[in-house]
């Protein structure tokens, strides 16, 4: 209990410095730009594979369950759409996220703290939290709703070809599905939640990473403690936002 | 000028350093030597205030840096070099790069002054024709040469070096003794040496002070430690053979 708590208090004393104002805004925004690439622009690749077969399972999963005369079959499409929108392109792809981003800033800090990099920051007088971990911060937090739109965009193409080349739902009925009953909202509440679970994953990660103390041992403790927390941290606040969001 | 007064220092329930009180003068190379686990890094990480003092004070020149702001240490630190055990270069960027990085920070100078200044220091170190490289991609002397020029970029008034020497072979550890004794005069820095090297006290030793348990034992110059009746700092100096034969001829 006294770790958590301990854990808890730095994890927001952290946060008063990444927050505070930076040293010069020009380097800042070089440095965001070079995470914009690093861990926005490197993740779309996994993203739009890993939702490309999640939108065909979710076809298939839902067709081979809903084989009943009464249900229309553009319902497998309305179905695959929601379970996308909702859930899917938002908290799973947070969670693959939480694993490939998350990791990479815990080792890449923890590697810097292990290193005497981060000391030899601060003894330039610098901000060592803010001006590693704030651009980071920016960056995933503007770019992670671009990844949950991509990811919506190819998890419904992935229903739709997999779908019909299957032979589970014609086209004509998978397009007619995933227009059916749209509401915009749903868009709205699953990049909400992008936008926080970005800001947890990195957060959670880069405190992780800033407060290694050892050796390479302890760097890959701390990657691993990152992934973890920061699963159990989204998914702890996928149910509030949830609850904030749709009652 | 660098003054610590009764610097005392504790990890949990380890008494790491006691009471130690030091004076190192500018345009001289300092040093601070010890056997592994004396405190001496836990000394420099206190005068550099990576490390907060449990009790003492720590001036430079008359300002107490023991009792400034956050903001206030910022602006010191301006006026701070440091070259680390491990060089401490960012990873990410090419040597150029690193070592114009707080020119980038705290400078208003022009890519091209910059650049000139960069390729200044770099010069300086001897290391040419890298400019483009990555940490990575030198060897040890060349990223303790680099962590220098980074160091010195910006004319810093204190210069800290953490075991300077470790990890590299006995002609290349000369060279790097030789250039901070240099860079020391030219710039008139106050720098402070952390050793267990037994040649760099004998070249650097201008101010020599001995910390065993994290009390300081002895004061003195590469002179004078031949000379001395400490026990402990003879058992430290004159561990090996050879430096026994030297202390033997001396008398």
């Amino acid at each position: 209990m006294f770790r958590f708590l301990s854990g808890f208090g730095s994890y927001w004393i952290l946060l008063g410095k990444v927050f505070s104002k930076p040293e010069k805004p020009s380097i800042y925004y070089r440095q965001t730009m070079k995470e914009l690439v690093n861990l926005g622009l490197r993740s779309i690749g996994i993203v739009t594979i890993i939702s490309f077969f999640m939108g065909a399972v979710i076809t298939l999963q839902t067709a081979y369950n809903t084989e009943n005369p009464i249900y229309p079959t553009y319902l497998i499409g309305l179905g695959a759409r929601d379970s996308i929108i909702l859930e899917f392109s938002s908290t799973i792809v947070a969670l693959i996220l939480a694993g490939k981003v998350g990791s990479n800033i815990a080792s890449e800090i923890g590697t810097m703290r292990v290193t005497e990099q981060i000391d030899a920051l601060e003894l330039m007088g610098i901000n060592s939290a803010s001006y590693i971990i704030l651009p980071k911060v920016v960056a995933t937090v503007l770019f992670n709703p671009f990844l949950t739109l991509i990811s919506i965009i190819t998890g419904i193409m992935g229903g739709w070809i997999v779908g019909t080349s299957a032979g589970v739902i014609t086209s004509q009925d998978y397009i007619y599905g995933i227009q059916y009953a749209f509401i915009p909202y749903y868009i709205t509440y699953s990049l909400i939640k992008t936008v926080f679970f970005a800001f947890i994953i990195t957060t959670v990660s880069a405190h992780q990473g800033y407060h290694v103390d050892g050796g390479s041992l302890e760097v890959g403790r701390a990657s691993t403690r990152a992934v973890v927390y920061s699963s159990v941290t989204i998914l702890l606040f996928n149910v509030i936002l949830t609850q904030l969001l749709l009652s | 000028m660098i003054r610590a007064e009764n610097i005392s220092k504790t990890f949990g329930d380890r008494q790491v350093l006691t009471d130690v009180s030091a004076l190192f003068e500018p345009g001289k190379t300092n040093l601070i030597i010890g056997k592994s686990g004396s405190g001496k890094t836990v000394f420099l990480k206190c005068l550099v205030g990576l490390l907060e003092v449990d009790e003492g004070k720590i001036y430079y020149d008359d300002v107490d840096f023991t009792s400034l702001d956050f903001r206030g240490r910022k602006e010191l630190r301006k006026q701070m070099g440091m070259l680390f055990q491990g060089s401490a270069l960012f990873d990410s960027m090419t040597v150029e790069e690193n070592v114009r990085f707080p020119l980038d920070m705290f400078s208003s100078m022009s890519a091209a002054e910059k650049l000139e200044r960069v390729n200044f220091c770099l010069e300086r170190v001897k290391i040419t024709d890298s400019n483009r490289l990555f940490p990575a991609e030198l060897s040890g002397g060349m990223k303790k040469r680099v962590a220098i020029a980074r160091a010195i970029v910006l004319k810093p008034r204190f210069l800290f070096c953490d075991e300077p020497n470790s990890g590299l072979d006995p002609k290349t550890s000369i060279v790097i003794d030789e250039l901070i004794r240099e860079i020391t005069v030219e710039l008139n820095m106050t720098t402070v040496v952390n050793t267990h090297d037994m040649n760099s006290v004998m070249e650097n030793g201008e101010k020599i002070i001995f910390i065993e348990e994290g009390e300081k034992c002895w004061e003195g110059n590469r002179d004078e430690i031949l000379k001395s009746d400490c026990r402990l700092l003879n058992d430290f100096i004159f561990a090996n053979a050879l430096a026994r034969q030297l202390k033997d001829s001396s008398k």
